[in-house]
Parts: structure tokens; C-alpha cells; sequence
């Protein structure tokens, strides 16, 4: 808790190299609705939600910590995290 | 010795009462292990059964590793004690760094619920004690993030060291080198994706799980080293 807000975006990534079969199928069903030229389709996940901190150092330790322990699986995702600062609740 | 197993109920566990079903039929005491209790009761080997923990929410294992059960698994498994994941039991377990690498979605989203067979590739194990090297098993599969994967580092270590368990004769899911299961190190603990309780009668199809349940209890009532 602290004296400045966030609002947090998480992106999931599955790691490079990692096979993405959903991915893949949503790659393989555009050409069939005339969206030709696709490729390299991946599918992650989205979290948002709003976080109390400090500062903005101590916020984007916390959610790195919360992707490391939790919010991803390391072993085949990554996380992009973007922090956007709001005004106080 | 006679072992008696625990099986973890977690909320949207499914398969809890099959697997104290096949210990029955083993003549095995096996007791229900609620998740929210900090303790393995005592019980000589754990089982963390299939279905979806927690509602797999967020991912397979992700919500359950931090259920309170399971720092007490995780203290039998450092102890030395036998523990069985089984499907979702393994992703639990994946998920709490007591075996490496990941389940992942199955190669091309396809839902598997079939008899699939299996070669056991080690007998340094828990689940495998016993039994002979190379024999084919008919174990039914149940599972949609069954893919079994992990760093080519991690991959190495487990063909080095023996550590895989089963392997798929005829791959299902595009699990990396067709693993169905695997080891730690010191054999104690065991996940696989495939359900050998369901293969406990010939009414089911196979009894081909029978031994690998049993090899379990035995392990379990004379602890392999830590």
C-alpha cells in the first residue's frame, strides 16, 4: 500500500520456441476467411488490475515478483508489464 | 509393511474417490487428504489425484501449489516420501517445482480421452519398482494440457539421469521425447499424465494400472531414500 496507484497490464507470453497450438489453429483458420498473409500468430493472456505503491520502482518490483512466482509459469512464458499511474483512490 | 496412501482433495478434484476405489481393490487403506489442512495425516505415500484443482484457473496446478497441503507434501517428498501426481496431480506438481518442466496445451487443442500405451522406461521409481523394463501398459489418458515440456537443459537431465518414467509408444499429445512420466532424482516422487486407476478391472478395459498402483504402496510403506 502506499501513496500512488497504478493501473497494471500483464501480458502473458508463451516463451520463443515454445509450440502454441492455439496459435497455430487460429494461423491455420485465417486464410479460410479470406485473411491472407498472416503469420507467426501467438495467443496469451491479459490481466489488468490496479495496484497501491510507494513509487513506481517498488510497484513494478512487486509485479515482477507476482509474475515470477504466480502469474506466469517461467518455464515456457514470459511477461510484459506495463505500469500506468492514476489518480489516488 | 502396509502403507497407508492420502489422496488430496482440492476443490474441483475428480478422480479422488477412483483412486481410493483402486487402493480397495489393491486391499490398500486409503483416506481422502482435505486441501485446506496443513497435513499429510501421517500417511505413508500421497497421491494428488486428477480433475481441476482450484477450476485450473489461470493455469493448471497455478492455485494449488499454494494450497495449504501442500507444504506439507512438500516436506514428505523432502523426507524422503512417496508422492504420486496423477494428470492434474502432475501439473501440480510441475506447478510446485517438485518435478521440472511444464504441461502444456496438447499438439493440435485436441481434448484425449483414450487407452494409450505405455513403456516403462525406469524401474528406479516410485510408480515403477518392480516392474520390468520395457513392459507396454495400456493406461487410459484424460487430458487437455498434457503436453509434457521443459528446457533442452532440463530434457537432458532427465534422459542422463534416468528420470523418465513412461513413455508413450504412440504419442498422443506431442509431449517433448514422448513422455508420460517422470521421476525426481531420488525416485520419490512421480507424475504422469495417464490414469493407471482407471485401469484397475477388466471391466474397464485394462488392468494394467494395478501394478504400478501397488508398486506405489510398496514404495511408499519402505521409503526410498532421500
Amino acid at each position: 500500500m502506499g501513496a500512488m496507484r497504478f493501473d497494471v497490464h500483464v501480458e502473458v507470453r508463451l516463451r520463443p520456441g515454445i509450440a502454441d497450438p492455439q496459435g497455430a489453429t487460429v494461423e491455420r483458420a485465417l486464410p479460410a476467411l479470406g485473411f491472407a498473409g498472416v503469420s507467426g500468430v501467438r495467443v496469451g493472456k491479459s490481466i489488468r488490475f490496479t495496484l497501491e505503491a510507494a513509487d513506481e520502482a517498488t510497484a513494478r518490483g512487486e509485479v515482477d515478483d507476482m509474475c515470477r512466482r504466480f502469474l506466469t509459469n517461467p518455464v515456457i512464458e514470459d511477461a510484459v508489464v506495463e505500469l500506468l499511474e492514476v489518480a489516488p483512490a | 509393511m502396509s502403507a497407508r496412501i492420502g489422496v488430496v482433495l482440492f476443490p474441483g478434484s475428480n478422480c479422488e474417490a477412483d483412486v481410493v476405489e483402486a487402493y480397495a481393490v489393491l486391499g490398500v487403506e486409503a483416506e481422502i487428504l482435505w486441501h485446506a489442512d496443513p497435513t499429510t495425516k501421517g500417511c505413508d505415500g500421497v497421491v494428488i489425484p486428477g480433475g481441476f484443482a482450484h477450476g485450473d484457473a489461470l493455469r493448471p496446478g497455478a492455485i494449488a501449489r499454494f494450497s495449504p497441503v501442500m507444504d506439507a507434501v512438500a516436506e514428505h517428498a523432502r523426507g524422503g516420501g512417496a508422492v504420486l501426481g496423477i494428470c492434474n496431480g502432475f501439473q501440480v506438481l510441475a506447478e510446485a517445482g517438485l518435478l521440472p518442466g511444464a504441461l502444456q496445451k496438447n499438439q493440435g487443442l485436441k481434448f484425449m480421452c483414450a487407452p494409450a500405451v505405455l513403456r516403462v522406461e525406469s524401474t528406479d521409481s516410485a510408480l515403477s519398482g518392480g516392474l520390468e523394463l520395457g513392459a507396454e501398459l495400456s493406461i487410459p489418458v484424460n487430458h487437455f494440457e498434457g503436453n509434457y515440456t521443459c528446457s533442452p537443459e532440463t530434457l537432458a537431465e532427465l534422459r542422463d539421469q534416468d528420470l523418465v518414467v513412461l513413455r508413450y509408444v504412440d504419442n498422443p499429445n506431442g509431449s517433448i521425447d514422448d513422455i508420460a512420466g517422470i521421476r525426481s532424482p531420488a525416485g520419490n516422487v512421480v507424475g504422469l499424465m495417464p490414469h493407471p486407476e482407471r485401469a484397475v478391472h477388466e471391466l474397464l478395459g485394462s488392468v494394467d494400472g494395478l501394478p504400478l498402483l501397488r508398486a506405489f504402496a510398496a514404495a511408499a510403506g519402505a521409503p526410498l531414500p532421500a
